[in-house]
């Protein structure tokens, strides 16, 4: 299925090798910790993640010139006039509106930039504030599909979504609410351990299945609670990295994909599959190499999915990877060390940054007490922007400790 | 000698020795009008929309725009009404001589006979019989027909059947008469007109309007409070809107009356 | 099974009235296209000209071959549940009010996947289904799957009965006694279940035919209405005007008048007073409170209907007058939707072709039997349309409209 699908999908008739990443890496992972509501605009919490990058790289943020940004409420301002808020001149500028995958998307971009001298330091940030209310409004207003064949029909958001999408999950390969539940119980013991984590109560499995339900299936510890932060991180080549005197990670490598698979009449699979062969062989290692998993837990039913298209076990046993695994930070597949999403936040556009920086935390061993002991490999994975009945986009990268 | 008369007049007034007798209808929105065949054309009644009352439309005064046919509520019928009075001189309500706005009137009570048949028709022989008791109608009064017919509302008052409406009125021969005999300046009547409800089926049809407006002279309807008038010696003031050309208009009908 | 629907309790004076809310009412303006097929109770769906699929939700081009030409064309309703759900929370006012609600995923069987509204009988995924375009309270159109054959009650389902405005439980004001349209209206509002009709008759003093029969009937009231009168509609409003959940205006006046002869003009203020104010003065006075009680529970108002002639759409030179007066109607009719829209209210045009009638008489066949057309604004109350072309004239000028609205006009009155 697999090489039928990197036919169909990823490799056409004129594709050639990829060059890798070679000299690239990451460094200062930046979180600012997150509120529940803030009465603050976007750039406020853009601003306090370019200080932290700064102050975090010991140079001038005007000496960063590179910008790529994350973020749904920024508006109306685009990048470029963002560059005039922050006091920036970079000289390669992003946008990346893609939610969940937009903090692996950038670092493709600024990867490429800063290999080809187009950019020397790039920085990353996503940002979001959460207004009362303004959640609401994201929803109703999230894409012109969602709006005109979606949001009409109950107005249940992504939850419900993903309802349908869990469901029909559940129907065809016999998950069961408990195999969800014990990776949200799992990431919330995770993020006991993690203090800018807004969720500070341990979660029993009774207590998910007891849950008060939001769309069915899902109930509430299936979602993701809306808050403001921001996440960031710097790219740039190692050499300058060592110029610095900073500690980094290196980018192995990075895929994307968007609207696979889009005769599958409801989503079982993202785009992963596609381009999982390349990137691995692009890493030189193969799944159980890794030391931990940072997936994109939007809903657990998603994290399930990505077990299965990032190799880790085969469609349809994602149900059965997860009863014959532990997903703890000290468990046999250490999962979303830092709480994930689910028992973190979700910063918006941010929610893509936080494996990255949890990843870069991991491999520079500063975690703290979500710390794997001994990790020098790591997958972050990024998935988004439910336009009409699915996630379009999905990306991965793979990082290691030098 | 004309100043003491009045003087005379405004003493009796104010002393009650002179009553006035209102004899119109309030215009009322609910107020019967005259029904015609639905394809012809048809007499608009009384409406009243408000341009404002101390509201956003004017905020501190109250006003109406009012709209009605001419032929609404208690009204006057000018010679121009009438195909008969088409091409007398001085026949509409504009050039209605000031002088014809005043007249005496002589009160002829049908009411008893009228309670018994709704077509009950006013003839030469109940004038005669009020003549034996009264005298002969002067020339220039106006004769008012009583026929307490305003005591009725409503579906009673206008009493339409499948075969048209049933009210009593004058037959021909006597409007011949009171016109061409008596000189009369008018008909009043309780009714919605002056004629019969079944007056279109009589020769000449409509015979009141065919020989009064014929004649140069009035008619007055919807009157109410004749029961109020005596037979003789009451005087009625009747002057209609001054609209150009208006073939009749709903007017205030005052009688004076000396007791 | 669906629960039948209890005959409501009387209004608790001391309790708030509900205020209505809407359900989210964006939409692309190529979306619009299902709001057409829904107001006229169509299935309709984006297909390619070019290379046939159909596509959803609507598109600029054709995913499969670029195309854009992608009209909306009647497309086969059935399809297949992939999934569904109770959605249980929301951040939108009008579905928190109604929580938890039932949507899902299906799968049509000419190509496309759609989110749609799922009645209670529905089975779970795996079932077939007949979808429908409804209008949601917003007039806005949205799916609904229904179980492919009929269930007991199947029109009391507390989803489907928020996009029509069935009269079951429901009070009516039927504006004009007289017209003939009026007994077999009444007839087939008391068999949907209507709980009260008021039936409005101007000058009481003037006698009519069927008033003894329209009185005679359970449930019937007949009060004084003269739409040409402020003052009578006002004050029946002030009487019954929280009490009407559906307002059929059948009020007409139709005279024949040359345009060049010397009374045309008054013949024509006449009947635009009928008519065109009349609908004014109805709106003034009952507009205010029927649009205010969009959500106030099983009887809450749910629509205003005005019976049209399709001369409203184009003139019939031998109807001058009363083409023109509908064509006012019509656009005021347009403006009164908009304003109900907001309360949740919907606005039903029925437009009928001549009625067999006393003031069509001179018309050739076919001419449209009043029953026909009762048993039609019944049917479109029902099913929560918009526009209904009723009779053999009606739907013939429609497609000649949209076929060429020229030709109608030039070959009117030969």
């Amino acid at each position: 299925m697999t090489v039928a699908a990197s036919e169909a999908y990823g490799r056409g008739r004129f594709a050639r090798a990829r060059r890798g990443y070679d000299g690239v890496v990451l460094a200062v992972p930046v979180t600012v910790p997150y509120q529940r509501y803030s009465i603050e605009a976007a750039p406020w919490w853009m601003g306090k993640a370019l200080r932290a990058l700064s102050e975090g790289a010991g140079i001038s943020h005007r000496e960063f010139d590179g910008f790529s940004v994350a973020s749904f409420t920024m508006g109306p301002d685009v990048a470029i006039g963002l560059t005039q808020h922050f006091g920036l001149s970079p000289r390669h500028i992003d946008h990346v509106p893609m939610g969940g995958a937009a903090g692996i998307v950038s670092i493709r971009r600024a990867a490429r930039a800063v290999q080809a001298g187009d950019a020397d330091i790039v920085a990353c940030v996503a940002a979001d504030t959460n207004r009362v209310d303004s959640f609401r409004h994201l929803l109703a207003g999230f894409s012109r599909f969602s709006q005109d064949a979606v949001y009409p029909y109950g107005a249940g958001g992504a939850n419900g979504s993903f309802a349908l999408i869990a469901r029909h999950y559940m129907d065809t390969y016999g998950a069961r609410r408990e195999d969800f539940g014990k990776l949200c119980v799992a990431q919330r013991d995770n993020a006991l351990k993690n203090p800018n984590a807004l969720m500070k109560k341990p979660l029993t499995l009774d207590q998910y299945m007891s849950a008060r339900p939001i769309a069915e299936p899902l109930h509430l510890f299936d979602c993701v609670m809306p808050c403001a932060g921001a996440e960031a991180f710097l790219v740039m080549r190692e050499e300058t990295a060592q110029e610095l005197g900073l500690p980094f990670v290196r980018l192995l490598s990075a895929i994307e994909r968007h609207n696979a698979f889009s005769e599958d009449p409801v989503q079982v699979r993202g785009g992963w599959v596609v381009d999982r062969d390349e990137l691995y062989g692009m890493a030189g290692v193969e799944p159980s190499d890794l030391d931990f998993v940072q997936t994109y837990d939007d809903y657990p039913v998603i994290s399930m999915m990505q077990f299965e298209d990032l190799g880790f076990c085969g469609k349809g046993e994602g149900a059965n990877f997860v009863r014959s695994n532990t997903f703890t930070i000290d468990g046999t597949i250490p999962h979303n060390t830092s709480g994930g999403q689910l028992s973190v936040g979700q910063a918006g556009a941010a929610g893509g940054h936080l494996g990255i920086t949890e990843a870069m935390r991991q491999l520079l061993g500063t975690a703290g007490g979500t710390q794997v002991k001994d990790a020098e490999l790591g997958i972050v994975s990024g998935f988004g922007m439910i336009n009409y009945d699915r996630g379009l986009a999905s990306a991965a990268a793979i990082l290691a400790r030098p | 000698m004309s100043s003491n008369l009045l003087a005379s007049l405004a003493s009796a007034l104010g002393g009650g020795e002179v009553r006035i007798v209102d004899l119109t209808h309030t215009l009322s929105p609910d107020f019967p009008v005259i029904v015609m065949p639905p394809e012809l054309g048809q007499s608009a009644p009384f409406r009243m929309e408000r341009i404002s009352r101390y509201d956003g439309g004017g905020p501190a005064w109250y006003w109406n725009n009012l709209s009605f046919g001419e032929h609404t509520g208690t009204h006057f019928d000018a010679p121009i009404h009438w195909y008969t009075g088409r091409d007398l001189p001085l026949n509409s309500v504009d050039t209605l001589p000031p002088a014809d706005m005043i007249a005496p009137a002589c009160v002829i009570d049908r009411s008893e006979q009228s309670a018994k048949d709704p077509d009950f028709l006013f003839t030469v022989s109940d004038v005669a019989h009020w003549e034996d008791q009264h005298g002969r109608i002067p020339e220039r009064s106006w004769v008012l027909l009583r026929t307490d017919w305003s005591k009725k509302s409503g579906a009673a008052y206008a009493n339409l059947q499948a075969d048209g409406a049933h009210t009593p009125g004058p037959d021909a021969e006597v409007m011949r008469f009171l016109v061409e005999e008596r000189g009369i300046i008018g008909l009043g009547t309780e009714t919605i007109g002056t004629d019969a409800g079944q007056a279109g089926h009589f020769s000449p049809p409509y015979p009141a309007h065919h020989y009064l407006h014929g004649a140069g002279r009035y008619g007055l309807q919807c009157l109410t409070n004749l029961d109020q008038l005596p037979p003789t010696g009451s005087l009625i003031f009747a002057a209609p809107l001054k609209i150009q050309n208006g073939s009749g208009s709903p007017l205030r009908v005052l009688a004076l009356v000396q007791d | 099974m669906t629960e039948p629907l209890p005959k409501p309790k009387r209004k608790n004076p001391l309790a708030r009235t509900n205020q209505p809310l809407l359900p989210p009412s964006s939409r692309s303006r190529k979306a619009h296209g299902f709001t057409r097929a829904a107001a006229h109770g169509r299935f309709m769906l984006q297909r390619c000209d070019e290379c046939g699929q159909y596509t959803y939700p609507t598109r600029d081009a054709c995913p499969n071959c670029l195309s854009s030409n992608l009209p909306f064309r009647d497309a086969p309703a059935s399809g297949t549940l992939l999934s569904e759900t109770q959605i249980g929370v929301t951040s939108d006012p009008y579905y928190r009010e109604r929580m938890p609600w039932r949507a899902g995923l299906v799968k049509l069987d000419c190509g496309p996947t759609v989110v749609a509204h799922l009645h209670g009988d529905c089975g779970g995924p795996g079932s077939l289904l007949t979808l429908s375009l409804q209008l949601d309270r917003a007039g806005q159109a949205v799916f609904f799957g229904k179980p492919l054959s009929e269930t007991p009650h199947m029109e009391d389902d507390r989803q489907l009965r928020e996009l029509t405005a069935d009269p079951k439980h429901r009070r009516i004001l039927l504006t004009d006694g007289r017209s003939s349209l009026a007994p077999p209206l009444v007839q087939a509002l008391k068999k949907a279940g209507a709980a009260k009709i008021f039936v409005g008759i101007a000058d009481r003093w003037k006698p009519f035919d069927g008033r003894a029969a329209l009185e005679i009937i359970e449930g019937v009231e007949l009060v004084d209405l003269d739409l040409t009168s402020e003052r009578s509609v006002q004050d029946l409003a002030k009487d019954i005007g929280a009490k009407v959940d559906i307002l059929i205006n059948t009020a007409d006046h139709v005279r024949q008048v040359h345009l060049f002869d010397a009374g045309a003009a008054a013949s024509a203020r006449d009947t635009l007073d009928h008519t065109l104010m009349g609908l004014m003065r109805l709106a003034q006075a009952f507009g205010p409170v029927v649009r205010s009680r969009g959500a106030d529970g099983v009887n809450s108002a749910a629509a205003w209907v005005n019976v049209l002639s399709v001369h409203a759409l184009s003139s019939v030179p031998q109807f001058g007058i009363h083409s023109a007066s509908q064509a006012a109607c019509l656009s005021l009719s347009q403006w009164l939707r908009h304003e109900l829209r907001q309360g949740g209210v919907r606005l039903m045009n029925a437009f009928a072709g001549p009625l067999d009638a006393e003031w069509f008489q001179t018309v050739p066949p076919p001419k449209l039997a009043p029953k026909t057309l009762a048993d039609a604004i019944v049917d479109g109350l029902k099913r929560g349309l918009e526009d209904l072309y009723v009779g053999d004239v009606a739907k013939d000028l429609e497609a000649r409209l949209l076929d060429n609205p020229k030709a109608v006009e030039r070959e009117a009155g030969q």
